[in-house]
């Protein structure tokens, strides 16, 4: 998930261009308080006229407590917007109150249900009630961590390991899992330094995450990189879908590969597996099969 | 950038990096975003530096907002 | 030291013999920090001169000021590779009389070496000279003020025009060995006291560009490179100094490591990026007919197996021993492509010249491989187009077009496309790319040209290839 400032109509026109699986035009944190009305006309004409393609659209706005959240939902949900990204949600109350707005907003377009929501979490309180906000409504697609804001409300600094959100990212995700919807992790701002970066994208695709959310397309191929599958992965994975099949045409409900039993998590792993290469493109949908 | 002060009629003082190719176009737009927004009399002066035509609609649109007081969302 | 030809500038004119109407010649390896382009042209108009053709091998900003000599009637002729700046626009609205002639720098060498392009007297710039005219495009000495390597396009004039005058800012003692331009070819010498702007001749290596988009065409181009079926060992290449072309070299390097490949020379315009990679031995040789930076200029300078080529070695289309022909690969930029591969890079979409034709149609046409890098759109200026403004290159000659929205592949190449669909390159009609690019900005207005030539674009072989006509605000 790439974020593109939604004041900045020039990266907003040629984001898509990179490949990132979404893009998130920003109204928030990036904008100043004299451009929130310019940035949301921007943001909204952009979203209307530029064919993005298959990238999934999002949008942070701004918090429904600031008088800019509710015109930000209005004019991302007329321009037909995927996703809005609720910043700073501490409680599944905020979340239903979003819903409520942009139900609002759907019925007057007649597009009832088609705006989803992840909800950015950016705080310790915010982090207790995770679970709760990830099933706060049908409408919530994902959660994502803020580690800026959180790790100064933790009263402590980031730092290149990132020990001090070891356990917010075991929360989202965990919390995620639970409420069966994805997890993103947060940015990384320190764009020469693509070494930590790596390692960094490498710790939170261990600790399960879906994704991760970058600043600039040059960091789009590190992320690729390490969650794309590699060839021995594939191979693995492949061999063990294959022994489903096999093991589904005979009417065994055992599934053995290469001599050896294979358990449900390691199906799942191998279709997870399966599903990575094919949206990496390393593999076609037919070779899927 | 869009200015916007009163006139009579539309009047559209453009500047435009690419004028000789998209000038008419690009006036085309303004004049039609302000007709949109139920806009007859203004004088505008924009200063366009290659911008698409959903840009100009956005800067356009900002500029009248901000002119008239009146924005384009609810309250 | 005895028959010095060590002479003041005045002097140097009057012995010439050069006389209204006559051809006199520049090179352009000074670039943006040329002093004797001006200092020359001053120097004719206060000696009462008139009607001079002025045959540079390219021309820039810093050379505004032959507009009031153009006005004046000093200079009534240009033949040149390219027009920047504020002359380029006064030429474009309609200054001069006569249309400026526009060559390549292969196309030049061979007009020079034919005698369709004769030369009176060639005002040669140098970095360092001795009395008796050898000359360099850089200096051993301490009072080295300028260094611009390669004196690759200067090589010609030398040769061929009647009259040779090196003007340099040090003058070394005699023999400047190993020489570019050599004493026999010289009649006078002069000592200024700078022939350019250090600063602007050579700078520092360009640093990597950072611009994503950039580095995206740059991925796509060295892609396109390795899949190509000529990345084998001993290949040759060629790369412009756009932040493209520069960071493809960064993505060729890691494969040609990767698979053990190394190229046997690389050509052209010389880059510190090249010089890099010739020193790590992934290059064997470099062909050198100008060096674009400081590292590259004290390469040619100090190492053996860096060969300054004149611009007739470069490129010529007349001499099958050119360079050019050798040449596998070569990553090309250009202001326009369009829809029948035709390629402009010398006239802006306003319709001012703006740009150099360089070794574009050169390289194109004789390499066994042409890529185009540009991006699809560049603002709101389109660069894949129906109709180029200005056709320069033709398409015949252009296989392959790199852009952020896909590649597209000339039709005559149906072998690449196979070789680039195969290894899962987003492979597009060019119609596409130009519809694509119209859906994003609409279409443009033709530009308001009037009825005047202002410029006539020749091929390499001599023919004329397009008239360039003034603009009309």
């Amino acid at each position: 998930m790439m974020f593109v400032p939604g004041n900045n109509p020039g990266m907003m026109a040629d984001a898509h261009i990179y490949g990132p699986d979404s893009i998130m035009l920003d109204l928030e944190d990036s904008v100043t308080m004299a451009e929130k009305d310019a940035a949301r006309l921007l943001v909204h004409n952009a979203l209307k006229t530029i064919d993005y393609g298959n990238t999934e659209m999002v949008v942070r706005i701004n918090p429904l407590n600031t008088p800019y959240g509710k015109k930000d939902v209005e004019a991302v949900v007329k321009a037909g917007v995927d996703v809005i990204r609720m910043p700073k949600t501490e409680t599944a109350q905020e979340v239903r109150e979003l819903e409520a707005e942009i139900l609002k907003v759907e019925q007057e377009i007649g597009r009832v249900g088609e705006t989803r929501i992840m909800a950015a979490i950016e705080s310790a309180l915010g982090i207790v009630n995770a679970y709760a906000i990830a099933t706060a409504s049908p409408r919530m697609m994902g959660i994502a961590l803020g580690a800026e804001d959180y790790s100064a409300n933790l009263k402590t600094n980031r730092t290149p390991g990132g020990a001090e959100l070891l356990l917010a990212r075991e929360q989202i995700v965990v919390a995620a899992r639970a409420a069966g919807i994805c997890c993103f992790d947060t940015v990384y701002s320190n764009l020469d330094d693509m070494e930590t970066f790596r390692k960094e994208v490498e710790l939170i695709k261990t600790l399960g995450f879906d994704g991760k959310s970058i600043i600039n397309p040059r960091q789009i191929e590190v992320v690729n990189s390490v969650f794309t599958p590699t060839e021995k992965e594939i191979t693995k994975a492949r061999a063990v879908v294959a022994a489903i099949k096999e093991a589904q045409a005979k009417g065994s409900g055992v599934i053995a590969v290469n001599g050896k039993m294979v358990d449900r998590p390691v199906v799942l792993r191998a279709e997870r597996t399966i599903a990575l290469a094919v949206a990496a493109g390393v593999i076609s949908e037919e070779e899927a099969l | 950038m869009v200015t916007i002060g009163p006139g009579e009629g539309l009047q559209v003082d453009l500047q435009s990096s690419v004028a000789a190719q998209f000038g008419r176009q690009i006036k085309a737009v303004i004049t039609e975003t302000l007709e949109g927004l139920g806009i007859k009399d203004a004088h505008v002066e924009a200063v366009d530096k290659g911008a698409l035509d959903c840009t100009i609609r956005a800067r356009v649109t900002a500029a009248a907002v901000r002119a008239t007081g009146k924005d384009v969302w609810k309250d | 030291m005895r028959n010095s030809k060590l002479v003041t500038l005045e002097e140097a004119i009057k012995r010439s013999g050069l006389q209204n109407g006559m051809t006199i010649s520049f090179h352009h390896h000074f670039r943006g920090g040329d002093k004797v382009v001006n200092m020359v042209v001053d120097k004719l108009a206060e000696m009462g001169f008139k009607d001079l053709k002025l045959a540079a091998s390219s021309l820039s900003d810093v050379h505004a000021p032959l507009i009031d000599h153009i006005k004046n009637g000093v200079i009534t002729g240009i033949s040149t590779s390219g027009l920047r700046g504020a002359l380029a626009d006064a030429i474009s609205h309609g200054l001069m009389k006569e249309p400026v002639v526009f060559r390549s720098h292969g196309g030049r060498g061979s007009a020079i070496a034919n005698g369709e392009l004769k030369i009176d007297v060639a005002f040669l710039g140098a970095s360092s000279a001795d009395e008796l005219g050898n000359a360099c495009g850089y200096s051993r000495s301490e009072n080295a003020k300028s260094i611009c390597g390669s004196l690759g396009y200067a090589l010609p004039d030398a040769r061929y025009a009647k009259h040779v005058v090196v003007i340099t800012d040090d003058l070394v003692e005699y023999p400047n060995m190993p020489m570019s331009i050599h004493a026999a070819d010289v009649e006078s010498v002069v000592v200024v006291d700078s022939v350019g702007d250090s600063s602007k001749i050579a700078a520092g290596a360009i640093r990597d560009s950072k611009n994503p988009r950039d580095i995206l065409l740059a991925k796509q181009a060295a892609k396109v490179i390795i899949n190509s079926g000529l990345f084998v060992d001993g290949f040759s290449i060629q790369t412009g100094t756009g932040g493209a072309s520069l960071a493809a070299v960064k993505y060729i390097r890691e494969e040609m490591i990767n698979r053990g490949i190394k190229a046997s020379f690389a050509l052209g315009g010389i880059t510190a990026h090249m010089v890099k990679l010739h020193e790590e031995g992934l290059i064997g040789k470099l062909i050198d007919v100008q060096s674009f930076d400081k590292v590259a200029a004290e390469s040619i300078k100090n190492d053996p197996t860096h060969q300054e080529v004149s611009a007739v070695e470069y490129a010529s289309g007349q001499h099958l021993g050119s360079a050019t022909h050798a040449l596998d690969i070569v990553i090309l930029s250009a202001l326009e492509v369009d829809t029948d591969f035709n390629v402009n890079v010398l006239v802006g979409s306003d319709g001012i010249i703006r740009g150099a034709i360089g070794g574009h149609q050169d390289t194109a046409a004789d390499s066994a491989l042409s890529i185009i890098v540009c991006p699809l759109l560049r603002g709101r200026i389109p660069c894949v187009v129906p109709h180029v403004t200005t056709l320069i290159t033709p398409g015949k000659s252009v296989d392959v077009v790199v852009t952020e929205y896909g590649i597209a592949v000339n039709p005559g190449r149906p072998e690449i496309a196979e070789k680039l669909k195969a290894a899962g390159l987003h492979v597009v009609d060019i119609k596409e790319l130009a519809a694509k690019a119209s859906s994003i900005i609409g279409t443009p207005d033709p530009l308001p040209f009037g009825d005047k030539v202002v410029g006539i674009v020749m091929n390499r072989d001599g023919s004329v290839l397009d008239k360039i006509h003034n603009i009309v605000e």
